[in-house]
C-alpha cells in the first residue's frame, strides 16, 4: 500500500484549546477514507491543515511524496488536492457551467477544452440539464453537487469532501453516495471525506478515522470502528457502551 | 478574434456594424459641437471600460483611477514638451509609469489583505498623495499647471496628436472600440474567468488553484495601463494639466459612473453608460440655460436626481435591463 496522503503528528491549538492533538493517518491511492467524530472533535481543523487554509503548529502533511504543509490553498490545489466547502461557496452570479469551467481552467489553457471537460463533469454529476442556470438559483442538493463538480474539474489526485452530505435528505444522500462510489470505482479517484452522516460513511469508506477532542481514538474498517467501545462512548457518552 | 465575431448573434453583428459605420461617417454630417460631445462619450466609454475590467470583472474597487489618467497625461506631455518625444512613443512611457503606480497600489493592497472599501481608501490615498506631490513638483509647473502650446505650424501633425476636433473624434472612437474589443476578449479568456472567480468568492477561487494575488495584480496593472492611455489622450486633447483637476477625487468618481450606470462587468455597459450620461450632462446645461435657472449647482442637482432615478430603477445597470428587454439569453455581453 502506497500512501498518497500522509499526515504525521498534526497538531493545532487555538488560545489554549487543543483542536487537533498529534493526529497521524495515511490515505492510500484509490481508497475512500472517512474522518468522523462528534461536533467539535477537530475534523474541520484537520481538514483545513491539509487544504492549506490553516498552518499546523506541529506535524507534517505529505502528498504524493512531497511535503505540502505550509503551502497556500491555491498551491495545494495545484499539487492535486481539490476540496469542497461545508458551507457551499458557488460563484453565485455565474452559470453552473461557468462555475465548473473555472475549475477546468486550472490544467487547461484553452477555453474550448475547459468547456468540454466541464460538460463531461456536469454529466457525471447529473447537472448537465442545469448547466445554463445561475449557480445562485440551485437548490442545496444541487449546490452540493456543483461543489463536487467544480473540485473534480481541477483533475485532482485526491478529493477532499467536507460534509458534502450535510443537510441532504436520505434520498439525496444515497444519490451522492452512488455518485462518489461510481467516481471512485470508474476513475480510481482517492477520496478523503469528513462526514457526519453515518449511513454515507458506512456505505462509502474503506477505512475510518475517529476523532474525539482532537485526538484519534480509533482507526480501521467502518464495521469494526462503530463497535469500538471508545467510539460509542465518545458519541453517546459513558454508560452507553455496555 | 474571428471566434469572437462568430459568437455574436447575427442581430448583434448587424447592430455593431451599423453603429460603427454610422459613427465613422458622422463627421460628414455633424457639426463640431456634436463631434466634441461624442468625443467625450468615447473618452468616458474608454476609461470606464478600463475601470470596469478591474471592478466589474475582477471585483477590485478603485476610487483613485484619476491617478492613472494624470500620471499618463503628465508623462506624455512632459516627454513632448521637454524632449520633443511625440505621444505615439510617449504613450509607452506613460503606460509603463502608470502601471508601475498601479502595481504599487495593488501590491500593497493585495499583499497585506486590504480588501473592499479599505482597498478603495488606499486607491484614493495614492491619488491624493500624487496630487499633492505634483502640486509641488517644479518640473511639471506645480499647481500652476502644464500647458501644451498651440503651434500653428504643427496643426495637422496627426502623428504628434496635433490637430482639430476630427482627429480627436476618430482617435477617441478607436480607443473606445478597441476597449470594447479588449474587454470582450478578456471576458472570454482564462484570465477573465479567473477574475470572475475572484470577484465572486476569493476563498473558493483559491481552493480551485487560482493564485488570487497574481490575478488581481494582473487586473490592476492592465486597468492602470489602459487608463494611462486615456490620460495621454486627455493631455493632448485639452492641452493643459493641473494637478488639482486631473488627480481630483471627483475625476475618479466621474470616470466610474458610466460603467456603473451602464452595467458593471459587462462588455457594453461602459459604452451604454457613457452614451446616457454625457449627453445628459450636456443636455442639462442647455435646458437650465434655456430656462434661465443656471445658478451654480442647479445642473448638478438635476444630474444627481436623474442618476439616482436610473440607478434605483435599473440597479444592475441600463445595459442588462435593455438586454433583458431585447430578449438576450445567458450572460449579459
Amino acid at each position: 500500500m502506497t500512501a498518497l496522503l500522509a499526515a504525521a503528528n498534526l497538531s493545532k491549538r487555538f488560545a489554549g484549546l487543543v483542536a487537533v492533538d498529534g493526529v497521524s493517518f495515511e490515505v492510500a491511492a484509490g481508497e475512500i477514507f472517512a474522518v468522523i467524530g462528534p461536533n467539535g472533535a477537530g475534523k474541520t481543523t484537520l481538514f483545513a491543515m491539509i487544504a492549506g487554509t490553516l498552518a499546523a503548529d506541529h506535524g507534517t502533511v505529505t502528498f504524493a511524496g512531497a511535503r505540502i504543509d505550509g503551502l497556500a490553498p491555491d498551491a495545494v490545489c495545484r499539487r492535486g488536492i481539490a476540496r469542497t466547502f461545508q458551507i457551499v461557496r458557488p460563484f453565485p452570479a455565474l452559470s453552473v457551467e461557468d462555475n465548473v469551467v473555472i475549475g477546468a481552467l486550472l490544467r487547461r489553457a484553452d477555453m474550448g477544452a475547459a468547456r468540454a471537460h466541464a460538460r463531461t463533469i456536469l454529466e457525471m454529476l447529473d447537472l448537465a440539464d442545469k448547466r445554463a442556470f445561475l449557480a445562485s438559483s440551485l437548490t442545496l442538493p444541487d449546490r452540493k453537487r456543483l461543489e463536487v463538480a467544480r473540485a473534480l474539474a481541477t483533475d485532482p489526485k485526491l478529493l477532499l469532501l467536507d460534509e458534502v452530505m450535510g443537510g441532504l435528505r436520505p434520498t439525496e444522500t444515497d444519490r451522492m453516495v452512488a455518485t462518489l462510489k461510481n467516481l471512485n470505482h470508474d476513475t480510481g479517484m482517492t477520496i478523503l471525506l469528513i462526514e457526519h452522516v453515518m449511513r454515507a460513511v458506512m456505505a462509502l469508506a474503506s477505512r475510518v478515522l475517529v476523532l474525539h477532542h482532537g485526538a484519534a481514538i480509533a482507526q480501521g474498517a467502518p464495521e469494526a470502528v462503530v463497535r469500538d467501545p471508545a467510539v460509542i462512548v465518545s458519541y453517546l457518552g459513558a454508560g452507553a457502551a455496555g | 478574434m474571428i471566434d469572437l465575431w462568430r459568437s455574436v448573434p447575427p442581430r448583434g453583428r448587424i447592430v455593431i456594424a451599423l453603429a460603427l459605420a454610422a459613427l465613422l461617417a458622422l463627421p460628414l454630417a455633424a457639426d463640431r459641437y456634436v463631434l466634441s460631445v461624442l468625443t467625450l462619450i468615447f473618452y468616458f466609454a474608454y476609461v470606464g471600460q478600463a475601470w470596469n475590467l478591474m471592478m466589474g470583472y475582477a471585483g477590485q474597487l478603485s476610487l483613485g483611477h484619476a491617478l492613472y489618467v494624470g500620471v499618463g497625461g503628465y508623462v506624455a506631455a512632459l516627454l513632448w514638451l521637454k524632449l520633443g518625444i511625440g505621444p505615439w512613443l510617449g504613450v509607452f512611457a506613460a503606460v509603463a509609469t502608470a502601471s508601475a503606480f498601479g502595481a504599487v497600489v495593488g501590491w500593497l493592497g493585495f499583499q497585506f489583505g486590504i480588501a473592499g472599501v479599505y482597498f478603495a481608501l488606499l486607491t484614493i490615498a495614492f491619488a491624493e498623495f500624487t496630487r499633492i506631490g505634483f502640486d509641488h513638483l517644479a518640473l511639471t509647473g506645480g499647481a500652476a499647471g502644464l500647458f501644451l502650446p498651440f503651434e500653428e505650424k504643427r496643426m495637422g501633425e496627426w502623428w504628434n496628436l496635433r490637430g482639430g476636433q476630427l482627429l480627436f473624434y476618430y482617435l477617441a472612437l478607436a480607443l473606445a472600440s478597441g476597449a470594447v474589443l479588449l474587454a470582450a476578449l478578456m471576458a472570454r479568456s482564462r484570465l477573465g474567468y479567473q477574475w470572475l472567480a475572484v470577484r465572486e468568492d476569493e476563498t473558493a477561487a483559491r481552493a480551485l488553484g487560482i493564485n488570487a494575488f497574481a490575478v488581481k495584480m494582473a487586473a490592476v496593472v492592465i486597468s492602470s495601463a489602459m487608463t494611462a492611455v486615456g490620460g495621454v489622450f486627455y493631455a493632448f486633447y485639452y492641452n493643459n494639466l493641473f494637478p488639482s483637476q486631473v488627480f481630483e477625487i471627483s475625476r475618479s468618481i466621474e470616470l466610474i459612473l458610466a460603467p456603473i450606470v451602464g452595467g458593471l462587468g459587462t462588455v457594453f455597459g461602459p459604452v451604454i453608460g457613457a452614451f446616457v450620461l454625457t449627453p445628459l450632462g450636456e443636455g442639462l446645461i442647455a435646458v437650465t440655460g434655456h430656462f434661465g435657472i443656471d445658478a451654480p449647482g442647479v445642473k448638478a442637482v438635476f444630474y444627481g436626481v436623474i442618476l439616482i432615478l436610473i440607478i434605483s430603477l435599473m440597479p444592475s445597470g441600463v445595459w442588462p435591463s435593455l438586454a433583458k428587454l431585447l430578449g438576450l439569453k445567458g450572460r449579459v455581453p
